[in-house]
């Protein structure tokens, strides 16, 4: 605590940025699932570099020390880690709201129980498809829906609080209404329709994954149906697809601003995909204390604020609102993190970047490159 | 279940915290916060005020009148804001109504 107000007093008044709100702590790499959007990077942490359990509950007090509200147990498959119950309880008796985001797969449904005695406060369980035979080949492993709906029935009877999870694109997105019908059979008290973003794995398949515009158009309407229909019952949260946006999502709600991710081998990441952006240098966890990181970090400071925009950012009324979207973004499609985020409308680069996703969309491929240790 | 807001039976009506929402005091940032699945709320004084007295028993009525007592106001007023209140929190999943 005190070593948090130091770092704090130390600051000038205006680049003193407000605590995280939440961490995202990416426990393995490990999972049985193959998703070819899988948000983890190309270059996978090995088991043997994952933080070890005192290294893991020595952060959460850090985070809790430090004003952090939300932990997010995620991977890879949290499950898979047998210290998954502990860490929970650890986070919980810290004050810190606990929720896990799981594949349901790896594990039996009776370990549930102990990790929901810990104090889990919401579970998000993924789903890839409706359907058997789409859940399964999205995730590129057989009999994962017949697992999921297990662990929906084990969730259901110990009364966690559930998120289904349905990250959707041109194979699937049209499954919208079915999705939301189906978490509301399972009891879930909120639906997150998540586009597919394309960095990573999700990048490396971008021509299997884009969906067409009309497809799009449709997904948008499904929504706006289903939140209509179940208004009341159901929260439903949707991350836009925005390769075909007018401007580019706030992405994180600005960099070094709410979230920290922390990888299994202990990097503190601005974002996911933070490790794309080349000449960042990352603190390591095992070496750094959090507040240090939050406050005084590189890579944190690399893109807070505004000074380090360029035009159409610079003097853009919405600057503040979208942050001149996404940096990685920027970096993949523009060659520069700096850069407007092409997916913006006021982008030099936005044409094409349309033009990218429309040639995507209709490219009629559909051969998954799938996640693996090998890399691509 | 649909509460209409005004309705004799709304008063009766005890709400609780479902699990999975909690309402938590932050002692780095000095204020309150409902926290619930990928929600931050900033309740304001008089919101902390109603969240606090929520406990499973309580039922509207007996907030608003203890609420009335504490800041010298209209009872019959006051629950019609805690339902109004309370609802649209039920809208989001945070209250069980």
């Amino acid at each position: 605590m005190s070593d948090v107000e130091t770092l704090v007093r130390g600051m000038p008044e205006q680049v003193q940025p407000a605590p995280p709100m939440g961490v995202l702590a990416e426990l393995t790499h490990r999972c049985p699932l193959r998703c070819p959007y899988c948000s983890n990077p190309l270059e996978l942490d090995k088991r043997s570099s994952e933080l070890s359990t005192e290294e893991w509950k020595r952060l959460i007090d850090e985070a809790a020390a430090l004003g952090v509200l939300h932990i997010y147990f995620s991977g890879g498959e949290p499950m898979l880690r047998h210290d998954i119950a502990e860490l929970v309880a650890h986070a919980n008796g810290a004050g810190l709201y606990t929720n896990m985001i799981t594949s349901g797969v790896g594990f039996q449904p009776t370990m549930l129980e102990a990790v929901a005695e810990a104090g889990l406060d919401h579970i998000q369980l993924s789903l890839q498809g409706v359907d058997a035979q789409t859940c399964d080949r999205v995730a590129g492993y057989a009999g994962a829906s017949e697992r999921k709906h297990a662990i929906a029935a084990e969730i259901a009877r110990l009364g966690l609080r559930l998120t289904v999870n349905a990250v959707v694109h041109r194979e699937n997105v049209h499954q919208i209404p079915d999705f939301v019908r189906l978490a509301e059979t399972w009891g879930a008290a909120r639906v997150e329709i998540a586009h597919v973003q394309y960095y990573g794995w999700g990048l490396v398949n971008r021509a299997m994954l884009m969906p067409s515009r009309a497809q799009v158009d449709a997904a948008m309407a499904d929504v706006e149906e289903a939140r209509g229909r179940t208004a009341g019952r159901l929260v439903i949260d949707c991350v836009l697809p925005d390769y075909y946006a007018r401007y580019p999502k706030a992405c994180m709600g600005g960099w070094g601003s709410r979230l920290m991710n922390v990888t299994p081998s202990g990097r503190a990441l601005p974002c996911h995909a933070a490790e794309t952006i080349p000449g960042l240098a990352f603190d390591n966890v095992r070496e750094v204390s959090l507040a240090e990181i939050w406050y005084r970090g590189a890579a944190f400071n690399a893109f807070r604020g505004t000074d380090w925009m360029q035009e159409p950012c610079r003097s853009c009324a919405r600057k503040e609102l979208d942050f001149g979207g996404c940096r990685c973004q920027a970096m993949a499609l523009a060659d520069d993190a700096a850069a407007t985020d092409p997916a913006c409308s006021l982008s030099p680069l936005h044409r094409q970047v349309v033009a990218l996703a429309e040639t995507d969309a209709a490219s009629g491929r559909s051969e998954f490159i799938y996640r693996s240790y090998r890399g691509v | 279940m649909d509460v209409e807001i005004g309705s004799a039976d709304v008063a009766a009506i005890v709400p609780s915290l479902p699990r999975g929402v909690r309402l938590r005091f932050d002692e780095s940032r000095g204020q309150w916060f409902l926290l619930g699945p990928e929600r931050v709320f900033e309740p304001d004084e008089i919101a902390v005020e109603i969240l606090q007295r929520i406990d499973g028993a309580r039922s509207i009525e007996a907030i608003a009148k203890e609420l009335a007592a504490t800041f010298e106001a209209d009872a019959g007023e006051i629950t019609a804001d805690v339902a109004a209140f309370l609802r649209g929190l039920a809208d989001q999943r945070m209250v069980d109504l």
